[in-house]
């Protein structure tokens, strides 16, 4: 009996394991909605990048390419939702959707051509997409309104019911962050996610095997715009306003941080890692002048300590207790 | 019947001839060993075959179809599936998803069906597994089906990377030096498990190194040296002919002069 319940237990721990990231998730929205204040919009922001990162994930980690650029379809919808709704007075849903047709037929356009690059190259011109797209946002000043943005932009809603409210927007933005980690993994698990994580292991292989690359990689790219286009009319929609440095390099940055933080091609890494990466700074608080500094020592070491992301801490501990052995 | 038909095929690297107007017909039953001194051409050759590298000239007919310089995931299509000298398994994978992934050209879920997960899609995601299971179990590896493949022993993942060959059915398979870093009892099993493949009705083409194996499983043997074929026949026969001899110990009997 007890060399039995020696043998199952670790199962059952890796089980729990596993359930724990979403078990945190969700106490922490119940949190954030009890405690109110500055906690929800944090924790809506940490959503919102949950969102974006799902996507990155899609194309970086199963798929194994790189992009850059995805900043710039979160700029292509952001601005959509935004001169489409305070400008031109349409429906916030209406917009939210033409935006990420917008993006979506960019991605297209961009992607046929950038993804027969590889490697640095690829890299390279994705970070020209961006680039490009926060140079647009800052020239076309008679439709963007340049550096000043666009303010009034209204909430999400149907025929007249809006959420107004921070908590109603916590819960929403909760919802759509399910259903987007949901779907990434049910992706994940699927014939198409295992085309593409068979690209990520070996393109020769995949291709001996059957595989269009070509076709699956553009596939992914689309998939991650689709998530960064989601995540830019979110964001214009709950904050009320736009402007170019909302969609500059700096949400690349983040959303890097976020997605090796949190366990790059992991199922609920971005999730972690975007909720993480927006409470660690908050967390420092306390340590004033060295709040900086004492979030840097504390990337290093979450990167030291899990290399692979949090959400995989239950290999990490897998592996410590001697089971998995490398060759 | 002939499966594959090579004619006059050619490749130039530079003012390198790599392979040198091979012509050759496959026959659809049995096993055809390719087999060469180093940088004969081997590996050129299946390259060129399976669409990974064109060819300078010449033709490659399987089963009489024109299928010169297509893309290697249309000559896969066609039911040609090839392994690789260096194993190329998706390392990021356990053993079963690396053989599920081989059932690609055989399946046609997409991004619809794995975000509705239709009846249809669920069924063939559970035929899929039971096939990839069944094929673990083929080549002995049935009890290391969630084990990532990278943490397999080097024989276990020659042996993965055919069982997922094996899941995209080929008509013709084709194996890059299989037995390269098995030991002689995992070199023997492979043999047989080879044997096993050709009499359920699949086309092996393989090159090898390994003499032993050579003899014992194939049923044609072609000799290649410096990109030519020099000789083609029954193993024991092959072995007899002098121009082979002169081939692999050409630097003894220069000793003897």
């Amino acid at each position: 009996m007890t060399n039995l319940r020696i043998t199952t237990s670790p199962d059952r721990v890796r089980a729990l394991l596993r359930l724990l990231p979403g078990a945190i998730g969700i106490a922490l929205v119940a949190y954030a909605l009890l405690a109110g204040g500055y906690l929800i919009s944090v924790v809506s922001f940490g959503l919102i990048y949950a969102i974006f990162v799902t996507g990155l994930n899609l194309f970086m980690g199963y798929t194994g390419q790189v992009s850059f650029g995805q900043n710039a379809f979160a700029a292509i919808s952001g601005y959509a939702s935004a001169i489409l709704t305070a400008t031109y007075g349409w429906e916030p849903l209406l917009a939210t959707a033409t935006g990420l047709a917008g993006a979506l037929a960019v991605a297209l356009v961009v992607g046929y051509p950038t993804l027969r690059l590889k490697g640095h190259y690829l890299a390279m011109a994705t970070l020209a997409i961006g680039l490009i797209a926060y140079e647009v946002a800052v020239q076309w000043q008679s439709v963007t309104q340049g550096y000043m943005g666009i303010s009034g932009v209204p909430p999400l809603g149907i025929a007249g019911f809006e959420i107004t409210s921070e908590r109603g927007n916590l819960l929403f933005l909760a919802a759509i962050a399910a259903l987007g980690v949901t779907a990434a993994a049910l992706i994940r698990h699927s014939r198409v996610g295992r085309a593409m994580a068979a690209i990520a292991g070996s393109e020769d292989a995949a291709r001996a095997l059957g595989i269009d690359v070509a076709r699956y990689k553009l596939l992914a790219f689309l998939i991650a715009a689709v998530y960064a286009a989601l995540a830019g009319s979110l964001f214009v929609h709950v904050v009320g306003f736009v402007s170019p440095e909302v969609f500059g390099l700096h949400m690349v940055n983040l959303a890097f941080t976020m997605l090796y933080v949190g366990g790059i091609g992991t199922v609920m890494g971005p999730l972690v890692g975007a909720v993480v990466i927006m409470l660690l700074p908050e967390t420092f608080r306390a340590f004033k002048d060295y709040q900086d500094l004492a979030y840097g020592a504390a990337l290093i070491l979450l990167l030291i300590y899990a290399p692979r992301g949090l959400a995989s801490l239950a290999d990490l501990l897998r592996r410590r207790a001697g089971e998995g052995r490398r060759a | 019947m002939i499966r594959l038909r090579l004619e006059g095929l050619t490749r130039r690297f530079g003012g390198l001839v790599a392979v040198d107007s091979v012509t050759l017909d496959v026959a659809a039953e049995g096993v055809t060993a390719v087999i060469g001194p180093n940088g004969a051409g081997k590996t050129t050759l299946f390259n060129m075959i399976s669409g990974f590298v064109p060819p300078s000239a010449g033709r490659v007919l399987f089963e009489g179809e024109d299928i010169t310089g297509r893309p290697p995931e249309r000559i896969a299509a066609r039911g040609l599936i090839r392994t690789f000298q260096l194993v190329q398994l998706f390392q990021n994978l356990s053993a079963l998803e690396n053989v599920a992934v081989g059932r690609h050209l055989h399946t046609r879920g997409g991004l619809w069906a794995a975000l509705a997960r239709p009846g249809w899609a669920r069924r063939e995601e559970a035929e899929v597994d039971r096939r990839a299971r069944d094929l673990l179990a083929f080549v002995g590896l049935g009890d290391r089906a969630e084990t990532s493949a990278a943490v397999l022993p080097y024989g276990q993942q020659r042996l993965l990377e055919i069982a997922r060959a094996l899941a995209a059915e080929p008509k013709l398979l084709m194996l890059d030096e299989p037995a390269a870093g098995l030991n002689a009892a995992e070199t023997r099993a492979l043999s047989e498990i080879i044997r096993r493949i050709a009499e359920r009705g699949t086309t092996v083409l393989l090159i090898e190194h390994d003499m032993p194996l050579v003899m014992t499983t194939a049923d044609t043997v072609v000799v290649l040296d410096f990109g030519r074929k020099i000789a083609e026949g029954a193993p024991a026969a092959v072995r007899a002919d002098p121009a082979v001899i002169e081939a692999y110990l050409g630097g003894a009997e220069a000793a003897h002069a």
